[in-house]
């Protein structure tokens, strides 16, 4: 009787102690995003409060050092390049995550697997390195001057393309084995299968896997400080130059100084606040499928 | 028992800490920041002032001649780095040069130009001629690459030419020389304007690059040293007026003949003594 209830005791206070750890643990994070959305708020408010929100939004070009702070181009910049490399990133990482998992044979399975993982874990400036070197030339023997948007989005691509598609495999091996057994006695093919069962069930986690390798990309910088040309511009085809928000920060910050490292913070927030809509969207549509099951 | 182990992973943890905090102590860290130029020869002669001074790191870090002087001032960095003059509003620092190189313009190697002139520079760089042919190069489109603000070769170059800032022209911009570097080796349309010293260190490891004369003078430590270079300047490392510090014995080494060897294998000009 007694050693039951000590038992139970000393069982209580470790679940008391796991959870103050795992509780900590999760506070400890969410504080990290709000301290640094804090200061790229407080970091930005002399620009914000001075220059105003519209003149970023309407100035002639961005010339900070002669007091014109047109940000626009480069949010372009950021979303296109961004969004052009989820355009080849997206159906190739699906693409060949079923392959992977339904086609390959397991030890070509297993090493494309483990090249996706090594490819995930390449610095970026290697990456930058080899765009440089080999992406840009190519691209300007097309069109010069080479360093684009273009060069950038295909660069993006190769960096989040491992995030897709090993993702998406994860989804697809948490299908029930028994759904697709079912759908085979049923008749159907290996394609429709995959098509009616087995993309149709991962759809969810292949949307949160898109989302996430957006997120990477629309934060990358010295890739696209290195590809892209780094000119501030609308960009007229996929072989412009174009600066991007992170490439602009990184080339400037270290010798902005007052209003201008201010409006650099700008560029910051407005790219947080990028990536936090792209995560709001995912949750209502997380939230619509599973009111529509 | 387990309130037990989770205080020693504490006292574990703080140990680790403190562990940390204690080897730095005996050690004296000295920052440099600034200009891309000069960074690569301050951290050969931090190297070696590192091995003669075991108890002394020399911490050198890249960002253009601006941040040198930004940094410098507000005590980000002991030393800044800048490839130029200080200006008439900087004369809260004091300049110490370490050697002098130049500035000139680069082409790919595979590019027939063999010379350009003031005119015909500011022509491409004002973005008004925009093919080799009216050069006599190949029917190509010029890309023009230029540095970005902030940097002093830029400063220099655009002093050269003689015009404003915005008016540049750019179709490709670049941060440090290695990056300008690159991108005119990859594409043989390209022209750029880098620092002799990188550049020419760049074409003794075979990077397809080529040199330009300016003016008639051939881009060469020579022309630099005579002072007879277009666009000569300074290598400085810069300090407030009036700090004081340790660092001060590692800017009469820079200073020294001690490393005139390395000046020169940066393709750098010694200064005189």
């Amino acid at each position: 009787m007694t050693s039951s209830a000590l038992k139970h005791s000393s069982r209580f206070s470790r679940d008391r102690w796991l959870v103050a750890v795992l509780t900590g643990a999760a506070a400890l994070s969410a504080a990290i995003l709000v301290f640094v959305v804090v200061f790229l708020a407080r970091e930005s408010w002399p620009a914000l409060d001075r220059i105003g929100v519209t003149r970023f939004l309407s100035d002639d070009g961005w010339f900070p050092t002669s007091g014109r702070f047109e940000l626009t181009p480069m949010l372009a910049g950021s979303l296109i390049v961004t969004l052009g490399s989820l355009l080849v990133a997206a159906p190739v990482g699906v693409g060949a995550a079923v392959f992977t998992q339904f086609y390959a044979p397991g030890a070509i399975a297993r090493w494309y697997r483990r090249a996706m993982g090594v490819l995930a874990g390449v610095p970026s400036v290697v990456l930058g390195l080899f765009g440089l070197m080999t992406i840009v030339p190519w691209i300007a023997r097309i069109r010069a001057p080479g360093a684009s948007v273009l060069a950038g989005a295909l660069l993006l691509a190769l960096m989040i393309l491992p995030t897709i598609v090993l993702m998406t495999d994860a989804a697809f091996a948490a299908v029930p084995r028994s759904q697709l057994s079912a759908a085979a006695a049923l008749g159907y093919g290996r394609w429709t299968t995959i098509r009616r069962i087995a993309l149709a069930s991962a759809r969810p986690s292949i949307v949160s896997a898109i989302v996430l390798a957006l997120a990477r990309a629309i934060g990358e910088t010295m890739v696209v400080l290195m590809v892209c040309g780094n000119v501030v511009q609308y960009p007229s085809s996929p072989f412009s130059p174009v600066r991007t928000l992170t490439a602009n920060i990184a080339l400037e910050m270290p010798y902005a100084t007052t209003l201008h490292r201010s409006a650099l913070f700008v560029g910051g927030l407005l790219l947080v606040l990028a990536v936090g809509l792209a995560f709001w969207c995912l949750a209502r549509f997380q939230i619509r499928l599973e009111r529509d099951d | 028992m387990r309130t037990d182990a989770g205080r020693w992973v504490l006292v574990l943890l703080a140990s680790t800490f403190f562990a940390c905090e204690s080897r730095e102590d005996g050690q004296t860290t000295i920052v440099l920041t600034g200009s891309s130029t000069v960074a690569p020869l301050m951290t050969e002669i931090g190297r070696r002032y590192e091995e003669q001074h075991p108890g002394v790191r020399v911490d050198v870090q890249a960002g253009g001649s601006s941040r040198g002087v930004a940094d410098a001032r507000s005590g980000l960095a002991q030393i800044g780095m800048a490839s130029r003059e200080l200006t008439a509003d900087e004369q809260d620092l004091v300049a110490y040069p370490i050697a002098s190189d130049g500035v000139t313009v680069i082409l790919h190697r595979d590019n027939p130009v063999k010379a350009l002139t003031q005119e015909q520079l500011l022509e491409i760089y004002l973005g008004r001629a925009r093919n080799w042919k009216a050069f006599g190069g190949p029917d190509s489109e010029i890309t023009v690459v230029t540095k970005a603000e902030g940097r002093s070769t830029r400063e220099l170059f655009l002093d050269y030419l003689g015009i404003e800032s915005p008016e540049i022209h750019a179709d490709v911009i670049i941060g440090h020389n290695e990056q300008g570097i690159q991108t005119v080796a990859g594409n043989p349309a390209a022209i750029g304007f880098v620092s002799i010293g990188t550049a020419a260190v760049d074409v003794e490891r075979g990077v397809a690059i080529r040199l330009l004369p300016l003016d008639g003078i051939p881009a060469t430590l020579e022309a630099v040293s005579s002072g007879t270079f277009p666009i000569s300047r300074p290598l400085n490392l810069v300090v407030p007026r009036g700090r004081h510090g340790d660092f001060e014995d590692l800017i009469r080494f820079a200073r020294s003949e001690q490393v005139h060897d390395l000046v020169r294998a940066q393709a750098f000009v010694p200064i005189q003594p």
